[in-house]
């Protein structure tokens, strides 16, 4: 990067093969990965499948094993951290404690030897709103503040890409939608290209145009929000992307318009559009949202799949909707969000139900159901205690 | 009337503990006013005469002992400091081979009486050749306060979150740029603090000294071989002299850390 001068706009960022190995683990397989300039791209994932390691790659903090990283068409890989165009937001924000936060905010302009940084600094921190705090040491701020002297300390240098490592992960609800508005606010006011590393699937699904859902290492999926959330490719995720009832059976019928699976004795029809595999063992599923709740058998409709009957197990009421919890001999646990429409839950613990959903909201994964494993979701703090135990003991190990 | 025993136990026990440490603080001030002869252990009259021709006594060989170790105390604080900076941050930060060991190689100055050290030291000088002189002290204490540099320092730099110096490389400052202005200065406090404590242990070492000086008399050597025909009143001048020094530097720190945080506190 060159002192002395701004990068005009946001920069494509591309990953071309990269691959990062650690002593005893790889944190990334494969990854091939373009981000078109001025994007606000998430990288979503439970934690330990390597997305910010992704993001240390691209800032420079670590060096790939293999592959190549392209900032703007320019061959970055082997440029040392303080030499790319590149910006961070960090997770415990790293704002220096020992200057205060003009200082801070100055740093990078200084260390570039831009012109008039204390004037520069200041508009910064007036974007985050921030201003009148310029003379305070970063721990006199709160959690929010801080984050916000962050991020100004990264825009002000205009860098064709900001990279935000789960910058939102240590604050409250609130303040965390408030933040995730200031950042879209802000990325829409300079333009820059946003790399944005999180395990929150709300939070990547309301910010991002494109979310790339990573799991152990490899790209699951990447697409607008609606998109993976509507066709979902694989089970991992259909699951850590909001919830899904998944179905695994042979394919019994086939159209251009359709396929049929039969499971369990019951037959489940999905769009053949909708379905990325028609033949042989497939699994399809549906979201909870869109299933219909009946106390007693519908009639058949040819557009409509009808599963049932079932048991409810649980019911539990939140207010805008009612989680059901249902239990279909052969089929399973199925969760059912209803709509409050009527006063209280349509239907109590252990009645008989039937659940109904139109065809054409179905989807069929692209999995291949004999190697489901693969693609369990490794979000319960049980494993992220054993990852955490793991790493400690290599740690140690070394030592 | 009952009589409570932890009432007055411990304010007695803590009275009699204070007056132990201070009695011989108080003697060595109260007797560098002693208008003494050769000796110093009668009360002879009030002067201020040792103070102001502190240096006139035996041609002037208590401040000459007193300027060898301040040169042989400032050279050994500014080069194990330096050095155990170095090797501090480097066991913290990178993984090393036999870093474990190099750990634990270092703790072994300070676990090893100091006698042992002193000879095996003053061993080695002489079957190598080297002459015992002020080289030899300053490499002694250098050798022994390397150890209490790096224990201090490494605390500070372990507390140093990676983050920062991350933040620094990520906001273009070179690696020069990023130690000088971040790392340095976040580590500043534990620097000094091993700086201090390594001037302490030289000015006042006394056995690895006394193997390893030739004819070099330091502070301490000169106070123990004055000690056995009557240590001069002058000795005293520049024991308080040091002690009042250092009383005013931590009284200087205390104070000003003090109304910092208080201001820091009212900014808040």
């Amino acid at each position: 990067m060159a002192t002395g001068a701004f990068a005009s706009a946001g920069a494509d960022l591309e990953l071309v093969g990269i691959q990062k190995r650690f002593p005893g683990f790889t944190a990334i397989e494969h990854l091939d990965l373009k981000i078109p300039a001025g994007s606000f791209f998430a990288l979503l994932g439970p934690s330990g499948c390597g997305k910010t390691t992704t993001l240390r790659l691209v800032a420079g903090l670590e060096e790939p094993t293999a592959g190549r990283i392209l900032i703007g068409g320019t061959d970055v890989t082997h440029q040392k951290t303080f030499q790319r165009p590149v910006n961070t937001v960090f997770q415990s924000y790293a704002l220096f404690p020992h200057m205060t936060v003009l200082e801070n905010v100055a740093f990078g302009l200084r260390r570039r030897r831009i012109d008039d940084p204390v004037a520069k600094a200041h508009e910064a921190l007036r974007l985050v709103e921030l201003d009148h705090l310029a003379s305070r040491k970063p721990q006199q701020l709160s959690g929010g503040q801080q984050q916000r002297v962050a991020l100004a300390r990264a825009i002000v240098n205009r860098p064709a890409l900001l990279l935000l490592d789960e910058p939102l992960g240590a604050l409250d609800l609130k303040l965390r939608r408030q933040m995730q508005l200031e950042l879209k606010t802000i990325q829409e006011e300079v333009g820059l290209t946003f790399l944005h590393v999180t395990h929150d699937q709300e939070e990547a699904m309301t910010m991002a145009d494109t979310v790339a859902v990573m799991n152990k290492g490899r790209i699951e999926q990447m697409g607008a929000p609606e998109e993976l959330y509507e066709l979902p490719r694989t089970a991992f995720v259909a699951n850590f992307l909001g919830q899904s009832n998944l179905f695994t059976g042979p394919v019994v019928g086939s159209t251009s318009e359709a396929i049929s699976v039969d499971v369990a004795g019951q037959r489940v029809v999905v769009p053949a559009a909708r379905a990325h595999r028609h033949a042989g063992e497939v699994t399809v599923g549906v979201r909870p949202e869109k299933l219909s709740l009946h106390v007693e058998a519908p009639a058949d409709d040819v557009n409509r799949n009808i599963v049932g009957p079932g048991r409810v197990v649980d019911v539990s009421f939140s207010g805008v909707s009612t989680q059901y919890l249902v239990e279909v001999p052969g089929l399973g646990t199925l969760v059912v969000f209803a709509q409050n429409m009527a006063f209280g839950p349509v239907a109590g613990e252990g009645d008989e139900v039937w659940m109904s959903w139109n065809i054409e909201h179905g989807f069929g994964l692209d999995d291949d159901p004999s190697d489901e494993p693969r693609f369990e979701a490794d979000t319960s703090t049980r494993s992220i205690a054993t990852q955490k135990r793991d790493s400690l003991l290599s740690e140690l190990g070394g030592a | 009337m009952k009589i409570s025993l932890g009432k007055w136990l411990l304010p007695l026990y803590t009275v009699l503990a204070l007056t132990f440490l201070m009695v011989p603080i108080v003697y060595t001030f109260v007797f560098s006013f002693n208008d003494s002869l050769k000796s110093n252990i009668t009360w002879r009259g009030f002067t201020f005469d040792k103070w102001l021709n502190v240096c006139a006594v035996q041609n002037g060989a208590v401040c000459e002992a007193f300027a060898n170790s301040i040169i042989i105390g400032v050279v050994a604080t500014i080069v194990a400091t330096a050095l155990g900076t170095m090797i501090a941050i480097a066991i913290v930060r990178y993984r090393f081979k036999f870093r474990s060991q190099t750990s634990l190689f270092l703790f072994l100055p300070m676990a090893t009486p100091e006698v042992v050290l002193g000879a095996g030291l003053a061993a080695q000088f002489l079957s190598i050749g080297v002459p015992k002189d002020m080289l030899t002290i300053i490499l002694a204490h250098i050798m022994f306060c390397i150890s209490f540099v790096v224990v201090t320092v490494k605390a500070r730099v372990s507390s140093l979150d990676p983050a920062l110096e991350e933040a620094g490389r990520d906001l273009y400052g070179s690696p020069t740029q990023v130690f000088m202005r971040i790392t340095f200065p976040l580590l500043l406090p534990g620097i000094l603090a091993a700086a201090l404590l390594s001037f302490a242990l030289s000015f006042d070492d006394f056995i690895i000294t006394n193997f390893n000086s030739g004819a070099v008399t330091t502070f301490p050597k000169y106070i123990y071989v004055s000690a056995a025909r009557g240590i001069p009143a002058e000795a005293n001048v520049i024991a308080s002299a040091v002690f009042i020094f250092a009383l005013v530097i931590v009284v200087t720190t205390q104070v000003s850390q003090a109304a910092r945080a208080k201001r820091l506190a009212k900014q808040a």
